[in-house]
């Protein structure tokens, strides 16, 4: 399917810039030519694909389905779910929180979204599929959706209602499970269109810097790291190499666009895949930005606890991926 | 008669975006309108919005969430 990318880096690389294939910087221009070309143009697909479903499935649409049906457990997996196809930018986060607490929606519920939303999104799932491939971007999708799923629960069952803020607990008390009026936009798809792609363009000029950044640090690393470098010290068999990976990706924050690249050798390189999701799943879903943003409507013990049950559960998937694949 | 304009935005820099935008808007097109920004979150909620940026017009939520091309927003602040 990418052979023309292929052949046409080829092409610009040993015919145009006439550079000899076996030296280092030619692999590494060649390699970064590839996979620009590559990665932004599944970016593009995906992103565009996402912005349609996402102009049909606002954010109030899913609170309201939420808030409305009772779902016997089910709910903390369709909270992640639509974590999936909404994204939020995370300055959305507390407005995001308490919209959903004020729909009587349950705190737990509320986590499942606001874990899988950073996590699994179209630029994250973009870049994995231009870099890894179909197979590990389904395993990174579910495991996120399932990391959601699995916290939001056992958030709730901390009832840890009584760590939030004060005011969030008078909207809390006022909670109740109406359908709120939100702007019905009934427009049909021409005129979406051009919003869709207005916010296409916008998030691919946001991301492709620092894509090329990362693409460009990986092509180095690709042409000059030796094959197996990292195996000595993030080999499988390293019992600490998973969560060390996580805990040091928490504070830094969420490019998954700079990062993915970067990740992709690692892995070519010979860290393990599922050290190198669980690192990756620590930079984008939780960051100390983030943190500060959540302290408005929780208290720091709370923020503790959430992120704390959150690291636990990326660094369990860690290991699972470790051992199954 | 005078419209009153509220930017809705914790101060991300989208929101900030947004503000620029409707300053440049109204100047451009000398409407008669007073901007304001309303950066605490309590004071957000009351208008029931989930993400922000968010653009209210005489207390009417017109958009949340994103940033309009400046045609649309000028159809938004005149109508």
């Amino acid at each position: 399917m990418f052979s023309w990318i292929q052949r046409m880096a080829d092409w610009l690389v040993f015919d145009v810039f006439h550079l000899n294939p076996e030296m280092h910087l030619a692999k590494a221009l060649n390699f970064f030519f590839y996979d620009s070309v590559k990665i932004l143009l599944l970016l593009f697909v995906v992103v565009f694909a996402m912005g349609i479903v996402n102009s049909y499935f606002p954010i109030d649409k899913v609170r309201n389905y939420l808030s409305r049906n009772k779902l016997y457990g089910l709910e903390y997996l369709m909270a992640s779910l639509f974590g999936v196809v909404t994204p939020f930018c995370s300055c959305s986060s507390v407005p995001l929180f308490i919209g959903f607490v004020k729909g009587g929606i349950p705190l737990g519920v509320t986590f499942a979204f606001l874990v899988t939303s950073p996590l699994v999104n179209e630029v994250a799932i973009g870049l994995f599929l231009g870099l890894f491939g179909l197979k590990t971007t389904l395993i990174y999708v579910l495991s996120g959706v399932l990391l959601g799923t699995i916290s939001g629960s056992i958030l709730q069952r901390l009832k840890l209602e009584r760590h939030l803020t004060p005011w969030v607990k008078e909207v809390l008390a006022n909670a109740q499970r109406e359908q709120e009026a939100f702007l019905l936009e009934k427009q049909p798809f021409g005129k979406r269109l051009p919003v869709i792609w207005r916010e296409v363009l916008d998030i691919l000029k946001g991301v492709t810097p620092y894509v090329l950044v990362g693409i460009a640090i990986g092509g180095l690393m690709h042409g000059y790291v030796p094959d197996g470098f990292f195996e000595r010290y993030l080999s499988k068999d390293n019992p600490f190499a998973v969560p060390v990976a996580t805990i040091l990706a928490v504070p830094m924050y969420s490019n998954a666009a700079g990062i993915l690249p970067v990740v992709q050798v690692l892995v070519a390189k010979g860290v393990p895949l599922g050290t190198a999701i669980a690192f990756m799943m620590g930079v984008v879903g939780l960051s100390l930005p983030e943190a500060m943003l959540l302290k408005k409507v929780m208290t720091l013990k709370l923020i503790g606890i959430f992120f704390g049950v959150v690291t636990l559960c990326i660094i369990f998937s860690g290991y699972l991926f470790n051992f199954i694949l | 008669m005078s419209r009153l304009i509220k930017v809705l935005g914790t101060g991300c820099p989208k929101c900030q975006q947004l503000t620029a935008l409707v300053e440049e808007v109204v100047s451009e097109n000398q409407l008669d309108a007073k901007i304001e920004k309303v950066e605490e979150i309590a004071d957000i909620m009351k208008y029931n919005v989930m993400t922000t940026p968010a653009l209210v017009v005489d207390e009417q939520v017109k958009l949340k969430g994103r940033i309009p091309a400046k045609s649309e927003l000028l159809e938004m602040l005149k109508a």
